[in-house]
């Protein structure tokens, strides 16, 4: 047996700058380093379409094909810099600048996500937990589930906030509902298969300890399906600030981010950035909302083999955070 | 043998048959008239080609599945009883850890179905993985180990209830042979630690099975029946002096010709 990997006989050992360079680009240095160069492509084929465009005036002729570039326009693509100085001022004369009312906006938006959120993950989980214990009400219950879905949001939304607000005298309240009714559908279906999906030597085993079916529930479906409940959180998550925003649309009310959506279509024309830089303050939530929910999967989901991008990510750069902050220790 | 049938019945096995409906809608006949005693304290291997019912046997020993009629009893009462009483640990080919808990954990797991307190648990599956010498593994989780740590940690677990009968279903057939020849001696030697326990070991090796039973049940396929019970009276303790040994090549010999002979 020699000592010498096979790698190291066929190619020269690699020089210390390339294994520190290596290192960094495995670690987290490499997923900012990635991140940067996508947000440089993303900057440049925006503002190259918009380039293109205008040293085409608009039209561009390949042969036979003439193509269009009116897309290109300002009113159509604001240009990023606009965007970015929308931001920094304020949109009403003496106001604060957009920023600020956009993030408290989003702030209120994406509280009554969370609700939704909660409320869906409740209900999914309740119904999964139902559904895998009586295949009967599973079979009676499930195409009124999966029909729940096939109903556009956009249709009920405004119904179920007048019903809440003749119940509750509040239009508020009905807000996170209608998230939680996007929200349960992903968390059952997901949750089922992860009830059910559990290897039949393992459900053996607790047959052969004579366990209950609560403690094979609570022992063996429920960490087995711990992963796919976070597939679907991670599907749910963004989804619910998409849902308050329809949901917030009928309502009237000008607290979040619907709201403000609302007001900046109808100003286009005149100012396209502030409805871009809204849009972006939408997606920042969403992202904010989803990184939650990843980083909650790291910290309970500790026994799996670290398997994907994100996993990794969050691995490095809370080992790194720990390294600095000694309190976050476990 | 005189010294196991000395000793009493722990299982009873009379005219047991298994018949089950393939998915094609054809009547198989899995085990035909079994007739089997096992006596406390024996290492019983069930070895024969696939379908023969090997496992089958064990499934239904461990009233995994039920069996379509004859008699089974364990202690003087049913398999079901015995199942109940927790009378058994069962080793599954796959180790069958559970992967969210930690090696320490999952030895736990049946002491937690059965209610032991938090101090007895950890004082048992501290035991049990000095028993596999796995203890410095204790908060590793499976993913971690190799397939025959796994298969350690799956054996301390099985034990850590101290059950009198030890149901393996061909617990080393997925390791290589280096490996499997460790774990071989290192059951035998937890096997001599508890003298009253009995194991039933599924096997299709024939050296394995001979190196480690006192008795090897030969069976043969479609249906599945017993055909022939061979003694194994190679001195104990075993070690790599039996492997040398006549006697060891002499039994080898005598299985695989009565196997050569089922399979035609």
């Amino acid at each position: 047996m020699s000592t010498v990997p096979d790698s190291q006989l066929s190619t020269p050992a690699p020089s210390k700058f390339r294994l520190a360079l290596q290192e960094f680009l495995d670690g987290s240095g490499g997923t900012v380093l990635y991140f940067v160069v996508i947000v440089l492509c993303l900057i440049g084929g925006w503002e190259g379409a918009k380039w293109l465009g205008q040293e085409t005036d608009y039209r561009l002729e390949l042969g036979p094909l003439k193509i269009s570039l009116n897309m290109t326009r300002d009113l159509n693509m604001p240009h990023l810099k606009d965007i970015a100085e929308a931001l920094s001022k304020p949109s009403q004369r003496q106001g604060a600048p957009l920023i600020e009312i956009l993030v408290e906006k989003a702030t209120y938006t994406l509280r009554l996500a969370v609700i939704g959120f909660t409320i869906g993950t409740i209900i999914g989980l309740a119904l999964a937990i139902l559904f895998a214990h009586s295949r009967l009400l599973e079979r009676g219950l499930m195409p009124y589930v999966v029909a729940s879905q096939t109903v556009p949001i956009l249709a009920l939304a405004p119904m179920v906030i007048i019903w809440s607000e003749n119940l509750f005298g509040s239009r508020e309240i009905g807000m996170p509902m209608i998230t939680a009714y996007l929200a349960f559908f992903p968390v059952t279906i997901y949750t089922l298969r992860g009830l059910s999906d559990v290897p039949p030597t393992a459900l053996e085993l607790m047959k052969s300890y004579a366990a209950t079916r609560r403690e094979i529930l609570w022992k063996l479906r429920f960490p087995n399906a711990v992963p796919y409940i976070f597939t679907a959180l991670k599907i749910t998550a963004p989804a619910s600030v998409v849902g308050t925003i329809i949901a917030e649309l009928p309502t009237g009310i000008q607290d979040g981010l619907g709201g403000a959506i609302i007001n900046f279509a109808q100003y286009y024309v005149s100012g396209p950035s502030r409805l871009w830089a809204t849009n972006f303050v939408t997606a920042m939530a969403g992202i904010l909302f989803f990184v939650t929910v990843a980083v909650t999967e790291w910290l309970v989901v500790r026994w799996k083999r670290p398997s994907n991008r994100i996993d990794r990510w969050i691995d490095t750069f809370l080992k790194n955070l720990r390294r600095v902050v000694p309190l976050l220790r476990d | 043998m005189a010294a196991v049938q000395d000793t009493k019945v722990i299982i009873s096995i009379k005219s047991l048959n298994k018949e089950y409906v393939s998915s094609d809608g054809k009547v198989v006949r899995a085990l035909q008239n079994i007739n089997l005693d096992i006596h406390e304290g024996e290492f019983i291997s069930l070895i024969g080609p696939s379908g023969c019912g090997k496992s089958t046997l064990l499934r239904l020993i461990a009233d995994l599945i039920p069996p379509t009629n004859g008699q089974l009893t364990i202690n003087g009462h049913s398999a079901h009883e015995a199942r109940e009483n927790r009378e058994y640990g069962f080793v599954f080919q796959s180790a069958t850890l559970y992967d969210w808990r930690t090696v320490i954990k999952n030895v736990q797991l049946p002491l937690e179905v059965m209610r032991y307190s938090r101090k007895e648990r950890d004082k048992r599956a501290h035991e049990m993985l000095k028993l596999v010498e796995l203890t410095d593994f204790a908060d590793h989780f499976p993913w971690q180990l190799s397939g025959g740590m796994q298969q350690r940690v799956s054996i301390a677990r099985a034990l850590a209830f101290e059950p009198n009968l030890l149901l393996m279903d061909e617990p080393f057939g997925a390791l290589d042979e280096m490996t499997r020849e460790r774990l071989n001696n290192e059951l035998l030697e937890i096997w001599a630690k508890i003298p009253s326990m009995t194991v039933i070991f599924v096997t299709h090796n024939i050296s394995e099975a001979v190196y480690l039973s006192s008795r090897v049940v030969v069976m043969s396929p479609r249906p599945g029946r017993i055909s022939e019970i061979v003694n194994i009276d190679l001195p104990r303790p075993r070690g790599p002096e039996t492997l040398d040994s006549d006697q060891y090549f002499h039994l080898i010999s005598q299985v695989r010709h009565l196997l050569r002979e089922v399979h035609d």
